[in-house]
C-alpha cells in the first residue's frame, strides 16, 4: 500500500525518507514541487496528486510535508488517517511534532515507522503498544543509554498486541490513581452578516454546528473497567468513539463502559444536535467600511460576553485577514494590544478576559493602497475565547464507576467551552 | 570513506556499534548511500543487542537489494530466529526475511511462510499474512502456493490475522471470491473487534463480494418505479394494458427477501460509522450507499458530515465523495446543508468542493437560502472561488427554473463588477442561461454587446460574439456595429476570438447581407492568411459555404439552415456526475480515472447465486447428529399434527416454514415473528416482521432499565457483541440447513433415535433427562416430544420452565442487589454464567437439583459443541475451568456429564455445530483471552449463552424477538413468549399451566 514517505519541510528539503518496499528515487517528489508551486498557498496543495508511475498522497502539518508514494489502488483516506498518525505519535514522543525534533531522534523516528508499517501496511499504531516496543526519549534515559550502551527498544512483545485491548499496555502500576478528564466543547459558527449587524441575539439558523469532545487523562493501575455516565446523554446526537468503548453498551444504555487506554486519548467526540443549541456566549459589534475613491477606511469592533452565561469569557483573540489594499491600520484598543503584518495582512487583537462593565474596543483607521479600488469584501472576523468551568451544551457527567480493581482512583472533572472555528462575517 | 564507522562495527563494544548502526540509519533517512558498509553491517546481524540488532534489520531490508550475495550471509540467522521460542523474535525474523527482497530465496520464504501461517502464536501467523503479498511482489509464480496458504489464514479465527490476511488476499488473488465464501459470516462477526486499518480493507473487500452475491435490495423500487412512469405516461388504451400486465407481473415476481447475510453484513458494519478512524467511517459510508436499501443510506450522511470537522486532507476527500453521493441521493444531505457553508479562511480547493455540494443539494424549497450564500461567497477576495461561484449560480439556475429570472438578473449586475474575471465568467453563465429562453432578453443582449469594448477576457469576448451571432435577429442594429469594431481589432484577438468573429460574420452575412457583405469579405479575407491554420480552414471552408458560387449550389441553400439552425440549449451538470460507477471512496473515484489494481466494482447479480455456499461445512464426525436434529423438527410438525392443538402453521408442511423462520430470524436483527399464526402469513412479509419486532423493542425497552442495570453488573469485554452476532449467525444458518435436510429423515427413525439416548442413559436423573432437555431448548416449540410417554412429557415440560426460571434468575442474580427472592436460586445463575465450562459442575452442588438440572444439562451441551468442535481440544477449557470454584469442584462431574452430554448433544446440536463452528470458535477464543488474560467476566459470558438459546427459539420461530439485543432480554418477555409456545405447541395442561405460574412469578 504505501510505499515510501518522504518528509518535505517549507523550504523543499527532502529531510527523511522511508521505504517499505523498493527504493523509490526522490526526484518523484518533484511532481509534489510542482504541484505546490502552482497551488501557492501550502493550504492548497492537493491531498492526491497523481503522477505517470506512482500516486502522491499529502498531508500538511506543523510545517512539513508527510508525502507518501502509493503505487496502486487504496483508499485515499486510509493514507492520508495513517499520515495524521505518525506526526501524532511525533508529537507524542518529543513532544512536538517539528523538522528538528525529527531530525534529533532520527532513529527512533526510523525504528517507530518501521514498527507502524510492514510492507505498507500499518502494523502498530496505538501509542501505547509502540511505547512498549519503543521507549519514547526522556534526558534520563538518554544520559544512561549513553553511560551503559542500553537501548531504548523494548525486548518483550508488548502483551496489548496479543490481547483483546489492544491499546491498553499491560502492567502499568501507578501509587496514585487518578482520573481526570476534560470536557471541552468548540463551537464551530458562522455568523452572518444581517445577524451580526442588527443585535447580540444571532438566530439559530445563522449558527453552525456545535462540536465537542471529552480528552481523558488516566493514570491507572492494573486493568480498570469504567463506566461513566451523564445526566442528560439524550444531548448527543452524534458521537464518535475510541476504540475502547462497547458500542453496544452505548446504543443500549447511554452509558460509555470500557477499558482506558494509559495516558492520555481522545475518549468520545460528540456534536449536540442544533435544537438543543443555547445561546452563543459572546457577541460582536462591529462598523467596518471603506471609502470610495479615498485612501482609508474606518475600522471599529466592539466585543461583549452575553449577560447570561455568568461565567467570565477569557483568552479572547481576534484575528482578520484584511484585504491587500489594506496598507497599515492605525487602531487603538481600550483592552489588550493589537499587531498587524503588513505583509500577510493579518491583524491579531488579543484581547485577553472581557469583563462586563467596559467592554473591549478596537477603533480606528485603515490606510490603503492609494489608487487601488475599493475592496469588495469586508474581512470575516475569527474569534478565540475559551470559558472555564462551563459547558455549553449543558451536558454533565453524572458519575464514573469503576470495576475490576480494588483501588479508589482519584477522579476530577473539567468542563471548558472554547471557540472552535467561528466566524462573524461583516 | 566511513572508515571510522567500519571500525566501530567491528569492535567488540556493543554501545560503539550501536553509535555507529546510528549514524548509519540517519544516513540512510536523509537519503544517502551507505551501501558500502554492507559487509561491515551484515555481520552483526547475529549481535545480542536487540537495538543493535533491529538497527541491522532497517539497514538490511534497506540495501539487501542491491548487495543480494552479500544479503545471503544473513538468511540463517533468520532461519534461526524462525525456530526461536519467542513469538516475539520468529515474527521478526520472518517480517525482515520477507523484507529483503531476494529472488534467491523464494523457496527459503515460501518455506518459513508455510510453517508460520499455523505458528500458535496469532502474532507470527499475523506476520506470515503480511509477507504473503512481498513474495508474491517478488515471485509471482508462486500464487498458487500463496493461495493456499491465504485460504488456510482466511480461516483463522483470530482478530489479529484478519485484518492483514484480507490485505493480502486483496493484493494477491482479489478474483478468488470463493475463498471467501465460507468466511463471510466469521468476518462480518469479528469485524468490529478488527483493528482498525483491517476494517477499512476488509469492509471494502466485503463490499465487492457482496456486490457479487447478493441481489440488489433496490430493485423492487426500481422496477415499481418504471411502471409508474409507464402508466404516467402511457395516456392509450394499449398503454393501459401494458402497464396492468406489468402490475401483474409485478405481483408474480417474488418479493424482494433480503438475504440475511446481506443484512448481516450492514447490521455489523453500522456502528464502525462511529469510529474515530475517517478511514472507517468512510468505508462504511461506500459500503452503505453501494449496498444498503434507499431507506437505510440516510444513517452515513451524519457520520460523513462529523468527518468534516477533521483535518483538511480529510475534508478534501470526504468532500469529494459526498459530491458524488449528493447527486445521486440529494435528500440524505440535505438537513446537513449549513454544514457545507464556507469559511473565509477554508482552503480554495475545499471551497469549490463544498460549493459543488451546495449546489447540488439546491432545490426549491432551499434555492433561496442557498442563492443568500452565494451573494456573500460573491464578495470573497478568493477570485478562483468567486468563479467557482458564479457558474454554480448558473447551474442553480437552469436546475430551477423558478429563480432563473433571479439569477440571471444577479449575474447581470456582476457585469458592471471591477473585477474582470468576475465580469468574464458572469458573461460565460450568462450565455448559457440566455440560450435557454434568448427572446426575452436582448436587452442583456444589448448590455452585453456593450462590454466588448472592455472585456479583454478572450473566453468572455468569444462567448458575446456568439450569443451576438446566434440571437443577431433580436439585436438586429447593434450586429454589425460590432463586427465591424472586432474586423478593426481582428489581428490582436486570441483564437477562439477570431473563429467567433467569423462565425459571426457567416450569420450576419445571411441574415442581413446588405449591411454586412462586405465586412464579411474582409474578416474571412484577413483569416485566409491568418498564422493559425484552423482559422485559416475556419475561414476557407465558411467563404464556400456562404459566398454563392457556380460550383458550390447544392450546399448553398442550406447554408442559413446549417448556422442558424435551433441549438440545444446547454445543460449544466456537475462534474461528479459519472463518478459513481468508482467505487466511492477509493482513489480512483478521487482521481476520477482507473488507479492501477483498482478492482471494478461489480453490477449486481440478477439472481442471486447460492446462498448455501457461505455456510460453514460440517465436520464429518457431527454429521450423525445433524441428522437427528432435523429429525425433530420434522417431529414438530408430526406431533402437533397427531394432537391436532397447534395452530395452522404447524400443521403446515415443515419444510417452507423453517426456510421462512430461517430468513426472517437471521435477516433482521432477530426479526422473529411473535407468534406461529403470524409467522404463516410472514414468511414473505418482513415488514410486518419487522414492525412488529420494533414494537416488541420498544416494550423491552421500557422493560430494560431494570434488567440493563443487573447486567451491566456482569458484562465485562467487548467480545460478547460479536459473540451474540456470531451465535445468531450460526443459528440461522443452522436452520437452513436443517430446514432443507428435514425431509430426507423419516420422522419415525427420528424418534426412535431420540428415545434411544434418552433410555441408554439411566444413571443419573439428570443426565437422563438432560438430553430430552436439550431439546427442548433447543427446538423450543416443541416442548412435549410425543413419542415420550406422558409423565416424561411433563417433567420435560416443567423442566423448561425451570430452565427458563433459571435464566431469568440468572439475570438477576447478576446484579448486585440480590433482593430477589429467588436469591436461593443463584448459584444456578453462576453456573449459567461460566457456561461452557462449569455448567455442569453446579449440577450437584444445587440445592434444587431438579430446577438446577435442566439449565445445566443444555449448557453442557454447549460446551461440549465447542470444545469438540475447534480442533484445539479439551486440554484448553478444562484447563481453564479450574480457576473458578465452581469448576473445581466439578471438574470430574464435568467430564462425566460431558460424556452423555456429548452424545447427547451430538444429537441435538450438529446442526448447530456446522452453521456454528466458526461462532463457536470466536466464543471460545474469547472467553479463552478472557480467561488467560483477565479474571474470567462473569457477565460476559452470560450474555453469548443467553443469546445462543434465544436465538434457538426465535429460529423456532415461536419465540418472539429476543432480538439481537441480548442485553436487553427481559424476564417477562420471556415467560410470555415462552408462555405462548407452550400453548400453541402443547395442549397439555401442566404444561401450559407451569409457565403461567412462572410468568407471574417473575413479573
Amino acid at each position: 500500500m504505501i510505499h515510501s514517505l518522504f518528509l518535505i519541510n517549507c523550504t523543499g528539503d527532502i529531510f527523511l525518507e522511508k521505504h517499505w518496499k523498493s527504493v523509490v528515487s526522490q526526484s518523484v517528489c518533484d511532481y509534489f514541487f510542482e504541484a505546490q508551486e502552482k497551488a501557492v498557498d501550502v493550504e492548497n496543495v492537493p491531498p492526491v496528486i497523481s503522477t505517470p508511475h506512482h500516486y502522491l498522497i499529502s498531508i500538511y502539518r506543523d510545517k512539513i510535508f508527510f508525502v507518501s508514494v502509493i503505487q496502486t489502488e487504496v483508499p485515499p483516506l486510509f493514507v492520508i488517517e495513517f499520515l495524521h498518525r505518525v506526526a501524532d505519535t511525533f508529537q507524542d514522543y518529543f513532544g512536538e511534532c517539528s523538522e528538528t525534533a525529527i531530525k534529533d531522534n532520527v532513529v527512533i523516528v526510523y525504528e517507530l515507522l518501521e514498527e507502524m508499517l510492514d510492507n505498507g501496511f500499518p502494523l502498530a499504531t496505538e501509542s501505547n503498544i509502540l511505547k512498549e516496543l519503543i521507549k519514547p526519549p526522556t534526558i534520563l534515559r538518554s544520559v544512561v543509554n549513553s553511560i551503559t550502551g542500553s537501548s531504548n527498544v523494548g525486548d518483550t512483545l508488548p502483551t496489548g498486541q496479543l490481547s483483546n485491548i489492544p491499546w491498553r499496555r499491560a502492567g502499568v502500576k501507578y501509587t496514585n490513581n487518578e482520573a481526570y478528564f476534560d470536557v471541552i466543547e468548540e463551537i464551530d459558527a458562522i455568523i452572518d452578516k444581517s445577524a451580526a449587524l442588527h443585535n447580540v441575539c444571532y438566530t439559530l439558523d445563522k449558527v453552525l454546528s456545535v462540536f465537542f469532545c471529552c480528552f481523558f487523562f488516566f493514570k491507572l493501575s492494573g486493568i480498570p473497567d469504567l463506566s461513566l455516565s451523564f445526566m442528560n446523554p439524550r444531548l448527543l446526537d452524534d458521537v464518535s468513539f475510541h476504540p475502547c468503548i462497547r458500542f453496544k453498551r452505548w446504543e443500549s444504555e447511554r452509558v460509555l463502559s470500557f477499558i482506558p487506554p494509559d495516558g492520555n486519548f481522545r475518549l468520545i467526540s460528540y456534536r449536540v444536535s442544533s435544537q438543543n443549541l443555547v445561546a452563543i456566549p459572546v457577541y460582536v459589534k462591529h462598523m467596518i467600511s471603506f471609502k470610495e475613491n479615498s485612501s482609508s477606511g474606518r475600522f471599529d469592533v466592539t466585543i461583549g460576553p452575553k449577560q447570561n452565561m455568568g461565567k467570565t469569557v477569557e483568552g479572547v483573540v481576534m484575528t482578520v485577514h484584511m484585504p491587500k489594499a489594506v496598507l497599515n491600520m492605525n487602531l487603538t484598543s481600550t483592552q489588550g494590544s493589537y499587531t498587524f503584518d503588513p505583509v500577510t495582512k493579518v491583524l491579531t487583537w488579543d484581547v485577553g478576559k472581557i469583563t462586563p462593565q467596559k467592554l473591549p474596543n478596537l477603533k480606528g483607521i485603515v490606510n490603503l493602497q492609494s489608487g487601488a479600488p475599493k475592496p469588495e469584501e469586508n474581512p470575516s472576523l475569527n474569534i478565540q475565547f475559551k470559558i472555564q468551568q462551563l459547558a455549553i451544551s449543558g451536558l454533565k457527567v453524572n458519575r464514573l464507576d469503576m470495576y475490576g480493581e480494588k483501588y479508589k482512583p482519584f477522579k476530577g472533572v473539567k468542563y471548558i467551552t472554547k471557540a472552535g472555528k467561528f466566524q462573524v462575517r461583516t | 570513506r566511513h572508515d571510522d564507522l567500519k571500525e566501530m562495527l567491528d569492535s567488540n563494544k556493543d554501545s560503539l556499534k550501536l553509535e555507529a548502526m546510528k549514524r548509519i540509519v540517519a544516513m540512510i533517512a536523509r537519503g544517502k548511500n551507505a551501501s558500502d558498509l554492507f559487509p561491515a553491517v551484515v555481520k552483526n546481524v547475529a549481535c545480542k543487542n536487540i537495538e543493535v540488532k533491529k538497527l541491522v534489520y532497517v539497514y538490511l531490508v534497506r540495501y539487501a537489494e542491491e548487495q543480494q550475495d552479500l544479503a545471503l550471509l544473513s538468511i540463517s540467522t533468520f532461519q534461526r530466529g524462525l525456530k526461536d521460542p519467542n513469538q516475539l523474535i520468529r515474527a521478526s525474523a520472518l517480517r525482515v526475511l520477507s523484507s529483503i527482497r531476494v529472488p534467491i530465496i523464494v523457496p527459503i520464504m515460501m518455506l518459513a511462510i508455510k510453517e508460520a501461517a499455523s505458528d500458535m502464536s496469532p502474532y507470527v501467523r499475523k506476520t506470515a499474512a503480511h509477507a504473503i503479498p512481498k513474495l508474491y511482489s517478488l515471485d509471482s509464480d508462486q500464487k498458487d502456493q500463496l493461495i493456499e496458504v491465504i485460504e488456510k489464514l482466511l480461516a483463522d479465527k483470530t482478530t489479529l490475522v484478519a485484518g492483514s490476511v484480507v490485505m493480502a488476499f486483496e493484493e494477491v488473488c482479489p478474483e478468488r471470491i470463493d475463498l471467501i465464501h465460507k468466511n463471510y459470516r466469521k468476518l462480518c462477526n469479528l469485524l468490529i473487534d478488527v483493528e482498525e486499518w483491517g476494517q477499512v480493507v476488509i469492509i471494502n473487500m466485503l463490499t465487492r463480494y457482496a456486490r457479487t452475491q447478493f441481489l440488489s435490495p433496490n430493485q423492487n423500487e426500481s422496477l415499481l418505479e418504471e411502471s409508474a412512469e409507464k402508466a404516467f405516461y402511457g395516456s392509450d388504451e394499449e398503454d393501459a394494458k401494458d402497464a396492468k400486465a406489468e402490475a401483474a407481473s409485478l405481483a408474480k415476481r417474488k418479493p424482494y427477501v433480503m438475504d440475511p447475510d446481506h443484512r448481516l453484513l450492514l447490521r455489523n458494519t453500522k456502528p464502525l460509522l462511529q469510529s474515530r478512524n475517517a478511514a472507517v467511517v468512510m468505508a462504511v459510508a461506500q459500503l452503505y450507499f453501494h449496498l444498503a436499501p434507499k431507506a437505510e443510506v440516510g444513517v452515513i450522511a451524519k457520520a460523513l458530515v462529523r468527518l468534516l470537522r477533521s483535518h483538511s486532507e480529510v475534508q478534501y476527500v470526504v468532500l469529494q465523495n459526498v459530491a458524488t453521493m449528493s447527486i445521486k441521493r440529494r435528500g440524505m444531505f440535505e438537513p446537513y446543508l449549513k454544514s457545507f457553508y464556507i469559511r473565509s479562511t477554508d482552503p480554495t480547493q475545499i471551497k469549490i468542493l463544498k460549493l459543488e455540494v451546495l449546489t447540488n443539494l439546491a432545490n426549491e424549497t432551499n434555492i433561496s437560502t442557498i442563492l443568500r450564500e452565494f451573494q456573500t461567497y460573491i464578495r470573497s477576495m478568493d477570485k478562483d472561488f468567486v468563479a467557482a461561484t458564479i457558474q454554480a449560480i448558473g447551474r442553480c439556475a437552469t436546475n430551477i427554473g423558478k429563480v432563473r429570472d433571479t439569477c440571471l438578473n444577479g449575474l447581470v449586475q456582476l457585469l458592471s463588477n471591477r473585477d474582470e474575471l468576475v465580469v468574464a465568467e458572469s458573461v460565460v453563465v450568462i450565455k448559457k442561461l440566455l440560450q435557454m429562453q434568448p427572446a426575452q432578453h436582448s436587452e442583456i443582449i444589448k448590455h452585453m454587446a456593450k462590454l466588448t469594448d472592455n472585456i479583454q477576457v478572450p473566453m468572455a469576448r468569444a462567448s458575446i460574439l456568439w450569443l451576438i451571432g446566434e440571437y443577431c435577429e433580436h439585436v438586429p442594429k447593434i450586429a454589425p456595429d460590432v463586427l465591424r469594431k472586432m474586423a478593426k481589432s481582428f489581428t490582436n484577438e486570441e483564437d477562439i476570438v477570431k473563429l467567433q468573429v467569423i462565425n459571426l460574420a457567416a450569420k450576419l452575412y445571411l441574415t442581413n447581407s446588405k449591411q454586412s457583405k462586405l465586412l464579411t469579405q474582409y474578416v474571412l479575407n484577413l483569416a485566409k492568411y491568418d498564422q493559425n491554420y484552423d482559422i485559416r480552414d475556419r475561414a476557407r471552408f465558411i467563404r464556400q459555404l456562404i459566398v454563392p458560387t457556380e460550383k458550390s449550389g447544392a450546399l448553398n441553400k442550406y447554408a442559413k439552415k446549417l448556422f442558424l439552425a435551433q441549438k440545444p440549449a446547454p445543460i449544466l451538470e456537475s462534474s461528479f456526475k459519472d463518478r459513481d460507477h468508482f467505487q466511492l471512496g477509493s482513489l480512483s473515484h478521487l482521481l476520477n480515472a482507473k488507479a492501477v489494481g483498482y478492482q471494478e466494482l461489480p453490477g449486481w447479480p440478477d439472481e442471486a447465486p447460492d446462498p448455501s455456499v457461505r455456510n460453514v461445512e460440517v465436520p464429518e464426525w457431527t454429521k450423525c447428529t445433524s441428522r437427528e436434529k432435523r429429525k425433530e423438527k420434522v417431529e414438530k410438525p408430526f406431533y402437533s399434527d397427531s394432537e391436532g392443538e397447534s395452530g395452522p402453521t404447524e400443521s403446515a408442511d415443515s419444510e417452507p416454514e423453517s426456510v421462512s423462520e430461517e430468513s426472517e430470524s437471521s435477516s433482521s436483527e432477530g426479526t422473529s415473528s411473535s407468534g406461529s399464526e403470524e409467522e404463516e402469513e410472514g414468511s414473505g412479509d418482513q415488514s410486518e416482521d419487522k414492525e412488529e419486532e420494533e414494537k416488541r423493542k420498544k416494550k423491552k425497552e421500557k422493560e430494560a432499565p431494570r434488567k440493563a442495570s443487573l447486567e451491566s453488573a456482569g458484562r465485562k469485554g467487548r467480545g460478547e457483541t460479536s459473540s451474540e452476532e456470531a451465535s445468531a449467525s450460526e443459528s440461522s444458518s443452522s436452520d437452513s440447513e436443517s430446514g432443507s435436510e428435514v425431509q430426507e429423515s423419516p420422522a419415525e427413525v427420528e424418534a426412535k433415535q431420540r428415545k434411544a439416548p434418552a433410555s441408554t442413559k439411566p444413571s443419573p436423573r439428570a443426565n437422563a433427562v438432560g438430553p430430552k432437555e436439550i431439546s427442548l431448548l433447543d427446538l423450543d416449540d416443541f416442548t412435549p416430544p410425543p413419542p415420550q410417554p406422558v409423565p416424561t412429557s411433563s417433567i420435560v415440560s416443567t423442566s423448561l420452565v425451570t430452565d427458563l426460571e433459571g435464566l431469568t434468575l440468572t439475570d438477576t442474580s447478576l446484579a448486585p442487589a440480590v433482593s430477589d427472592p429467588i436469591s436461593p436460586c443463584i448459584p444456578p445463575g453462576i453456573s449459567h454464567i461460566l457456561p461452557a465450562d462449569h455448567l455442569n459442575p453446579c449440577c450437584p452442588q444445587q440445592q434444587a437439583p431438579h430446577q438446577c438440572m435442566p439449565q445445566g444439562t443444555p449448557w453442557v451441551l454447549q460446551l461440549s459443541w465447542r470444545r469438540l468442535s475447534p480442533r484445539l481440544g479439551w486440554v484448553l477449557p478444562t484447563g481453564k475451568a479450574p480457576a473458578g470454584c465452581w469448576g473445581r469442584g466439578a471438574s470430574p462431574v464435568l467430564s462425566e456429564s460431558l460424556a452423555p452430554g456429548d452424545t447427547a448433544s451430538v444429537v441435538m446440536g450438529i446442526d448447530f455445530c456446522d452453521s456454528t463452528q466458526a461462532a463457536n470458535f470466536q466464543l471460545c477464543t474469547h472467553t479463552r483471552h478472557f480467561y488467560v488474560s483477565i479474571q474470567p467476566p462473569v457477565g460476559e459470558l452470560m450474555a453469548p449463552v443467553f443469546m445462543s438459546e434465544n436465538e434457538f427459539k426465535k429460529e423456532q420461530g415461536k419465540l418472539t424477538g429476543m432480538s439481537e439485543i441480548t442485553e436487553k432480554l427481559t424476564l417477562p418477555e420471556k415467560c410470555r413468549s415462552d408462555h405462548a409456545i407452550v400453548q400453541q405447541v402443547t395442549s397439555a395442561a401442566n404444561v401450559g399451566r407451569v409457565p403461567c405460574g412462572a410468568d407471574n412469578e417473575y413479573r
